[in-house]
């Protein structure tokens, strides 16, 4: 019954969606506002089905209803509670309704927050909203549905949760990443709306900012928890693998990026409006390209999802759907959004470009590298793949070029700046990044490596540039400090910005010092790598509550001291018989200690893989950063209360004494 | 002019959408999976119930015949089981393969539930699990006359899966052989 009511639930929900696209356009464009008035409770509505049905689901899992399919393929009666909430969307359906929920909720959140905004306005961006959210639950019912019973012939016990799945970076993993995906539709339909009315303001760009940048944030930390989730439990030692699942995570947040520059731009000088919309619509698009990627199995990943071709050609129709209409709309209506102040060469405007341009460019080529392997073979030219020293060879260099522009670009004025202003405020800084860059791998490595050099020179330059212009920007005109000078979003700017700083640091550290072996180890044998000694006391046996495993004794000894235990294990899940390794992990600032367990061998020997990575926890802290610097920014004042602007109180009114 | 270059973005979409369409058409996992058609791999094992009993491909005996991936510590095989047990009733014959278990746990798993099986491989490591590309248990391959596998099936037999999935198939195999008869015959 429970599965039925939260199938029947959804279709409310669904038929609530239906109203919500249509209703209030017909309102807004007939000047109706007692129809324009229906887009929020209409919301609430979907949001308040989706809840439900999403609560049934839950329920479902928790009492272990093996009659439903998609509890019975994802959970177990042994599997700890905590994994089955995150079992919900450990498959296919159960992520698509958590999508579902999120883009909803970023709806709700729109609807309350936005009494102030002008509300015709507002119950369009709700009405594109509605039409993403039909697109989304028509996929989920049709080709998707978690409610669908296996009776009469139902199993006594579910298959259980992918054990790669049964760990807590899973659990706060897929919510974030669909939150900063679904966020992206909020600027989508913030995007169209202007398209649809011709009106892209200043106020436009300050009410769609702060949505943006939510989205982006939590984009940021959803990337950041899969990197670190990849790092310590796939075992392998990476933390980035440019796998295609990966990039289709990446490909929306680059897009982002420049989107929050761009909207910034639009709202302080009225310029690159057309630009700004349009990647609106990319971002948004490259999260429902993402999405299809992943479902449709058109990419070879090491993620293993379900494809199913239906699946795959349902959200290339709500794909093309979206794009092609908002490109369509874009193509007709984007010259009207006139663009009215110049800027010169010397400019923040032409950096925030130079930097847009860069994030484009390197979206571009993840985007070529990710589909490479399916042009290639749908052009019948064999099958291939694309790795790591193609992305690394085209994307450092972007980035190199964008770090030297983030140095830049907040020191330099808008519309104009005088050409030797900035090289005397930033040639000491420019030179000592220099002379940091190339002396660093000779103190640290004892051998001159040139992207260390430049990694570093450039982490350098952008850390002391930004810190410059913090104290300047914060010493008043009598030479004090005062902090409240800067707005809230210049901080927030400023953290996002170290945060690139200190990620540029933490690759650049672990990809040229990291020291690994690959070895087999007998009891009570050592090895030593980069100082630290690693000594092999046997293996235990241990059973956890859905697993077995055998873990691995290993004392790690600094100038012979013990410093710790690791204690790596692998896993035997028992019900999907699936082997899983679990890293023995020793972290700190400076370097982790990482032991994964491979083979074993004959005499109770061992395969093992030892690392030290120096500063990868650099990466973590960096992701951190950058999101919490989006948070701040969010919360600057002048995207908070705001008074509706005098115009727009009158076209509400007119359009209120014709009701 | 400039109208045109806002409709470029439009057309480089489209350009890709014909690529991603065509794409859902094409397998990137073509290569591997591909066990169905190929003949049953060579394999060496002792067998659950006989120590000291060493069986092959060449004891795998019948016109057509199931060959069951199954193991004490799989909750759905038990699920299974008596389903198996009509299936060695109705007279098609079924060869298990006891996949990384333990000798005593399952030995008593057959005389418990009585046995389906004409002789369970005892396949400790896993060895013919992985030349069969087996991911879990239960999984069961129907193989024909030639010793081609027809079928492989991952998940529990049961009324239903036997009869859409394996009924056709042992019927095709059953017309194939009286054609072969035939052809011999004339």
């Amino acid at each position: 019954m429970i599965p039925e009511l939260g199938n029947f639930s959804l279709i409310v929900g669904l038929a609530f969606a239906i109203c919500l696209s249509v209703i209030p356009l017909v309102g807004a464009s007939s000047n109706n506002l007692t129809l324009v008035r229906y887009a929020r409770p209409l919301t609430f509505g979907v949001f308040l089905f989706t809840l439900i049905s999403y609560l049934l689901l839950t329920s479902s899992f928790v009492s272990d209803d093996f009659s439903v399919l998609y509890v019975a393929q994802n959970s177990n009666s042994h599997l700890p509670i905590q994994y089955k909430f995150a079992a919900v969307f450990g498959g296919h359906e159960g992520s698509l309704l958590l999508w579902v929920l999120m883009l909803t909720t970023w709806a709700s959140a729109l609807a309350v927050s936005s009494l102030k905004l002008d509300e015709a306005f507002v119950a369009r961006v709700l009405a594109v909203l509605g039409m993403i959210i039909v697109g989304f639950m028509l996929f989920t019912l049709l080709t998707s549905n978690p409610f669908e019973r296996l009776l009469p012939n139902f199993p006594a016990e579910g298959r259980d949760l992918n054990p790669l799945l049964q760990d807590i970076g899973l659990i706060v993993h897929p919510p974030m990443l669909y939150l900063g995906w679904s966020g992206f539709s909020v600027a989508f339909a913030f995007a169209i709306a202007a398209l649809m009315t011709g009106r892209m303001d200043a106020a436009w760009a300050r009410w769609t900012r702060p949505w943006t940048l939510a989205a982006w944030s939590f984009l940021s930390i959803g990337i950041t928890l899969g990197s670190w989730w990849a790092y310590y439990e796939l075992g392998w030692g990476g933390w980035w693998f440019w796998d295609p699942v990966e990039n289709a995570s990446f490909m929306p947040w680059i897009v982002g990026t420049a989107l929050i520059h761009a909207l910034s731009v639009t709202e302080q000088r009225g310029a690159f409006r057309n630009w700004t919309i349009l990647l609106a619509i990319s971002a948004f698009s490259l999260s429902l390209l993402g999405t299809f990627l992943v479902r449709s199995g058109v990419i070879n990943s090491v993620h293993s999802f379900a494809s199913d071709p239906g699946r795959g050609m349902f959200i290339l129709m709500l794909l093309g759907t979206a794009v092609i209409g908002s490109l369509t709309l874009f193509a007709f209506k984007a010259s009207q959004l006139k663009s009215t102040s110049k800027f010169e060469l010397y400019s923040k405007e032409t950096f925030i470009l130079a930097g847009n341009i860069a994030l484009v460019v390197a979206t571009a080529t993840v985007l070529l590298g990710t589909l490479y392997p399916l042009l290639v073979d749908a052009l019948n030219m064999g099958k291939i793949s694309v790795g790591p020293p193609y992305y690394n060879a085209v994307f450092n260099p972007i980035v190199a070029v964008m770090a030297v522009m983030m140095g830049v670009a907040p020191i330099i004025r808008w519309k104009k700046n005088k050409a030797g202003t900035f090289r005397k405020e930033l040639g000491l800084v420019a030179l000592a990044s220099i002379v940091f860059g190339i002396a660093f791998p000779f103190v640290y490595g004892g051998e001159f490596i040139t992207w260390v050099a430049v990694g570093m020179g450039l982490a350098f330059w952008l850390i002391t540039a930004t810190l410059k212009n913090a104290k300047t920007t914060v010493t008043n005109a009598q030479g004090k400090i005062d902090l409240s000078r800067p707005n809230q979003s210049y901080w927030g700017m400023v953290v996002s910005h170290l945060g690139i700083a200190t990620a540029i640091i933490g690759a650049t550290m672990v990809s040229f010092y990291e020291t690994q072996l690959d070895i087999r180890m007998d009891v009570g044998s050592k090895v030593t790598l980069s100082g630290y000694e690693f000594a092999f006391d046997g293996m235990k046996d241990v059973e956890g509550p859905n697993y077995t495993a055998k873990q691995g004794q290993f004392r790690v000894f600094q100038d012979g001291q013990q410093i710790t235990l690791l204690q790596p294990e692998r896993r035997i899940y028992r019900v999907q018989t699936m082997g899983m390794t679990e890293a023995g992990i020793d972290s700190t600032l400076t370097r982790d200690l990482f032991v994964a367990l491979g083979d074993p061998l004959d005499n109770e020997a061992w395969a093992v893989r030892v690392y030290v990575k120096p500063f990868i926890n650099l990466l973590w802290i960096a992701g951190a950063l950058v999101a919490f610097g989006g948070f701040i920014c969010m919360g600057d004042r002048r995207y908070r209360a705001k008074k509706v602007a005098e115009t727009e109180q009158q076209t509400i009114e007119t359009v209120a004494a014709r009701v | 002019m400039k109208r045109f270059i806002l409709f470029l973005p439009l057309i480089l979409f489209l350009v890709l959408g014909a690529f991603l369409y065509k794409g859902l058409f094409l397998n990137p996992k073509a290569m591997p999976s591909a066990l169905e058609g190929k003949p049953v791999p060579e394999f060496k094992l002792l067998t659950v119930t006989k120590g000291d009993r060493i069986v092959t491909k060449a004891d795998l005996l019948g016109d057509y015949y199931l060959m069951n991936v199954w193991a004490t510590w799989c909750p759905s095989c038990k699920a299974e089981h008596p389903y198996l047990l009509d299936i060695a009733r109705s007279g098609v014959p079924i060869y298990g393969i006891n996949y990384k278990d333990e000798r005593a746990e399952a030995t008593k798993w057959l005389t418990t539930y009585q046995d389906p099986y004409k002789f369970s491989a005892f396949d400790v490591n896993g060895e013919l699990g992985l030349n069969l590309g087996v991911y879990g248990a239960p999984e069961t391959f129907l193989v024909d006359h030639k010793g081609i596998i027809r079928l492989r099936y991952a998940g529990v037999i049961n009324a239903n899966s036997w009869g859409s999935k394996f009924v056709p198939l042992i019927n095709d195999i059953k017309s194939e052989i009286a054609e072969l008869a035939g052809d011999s015959e004339s």
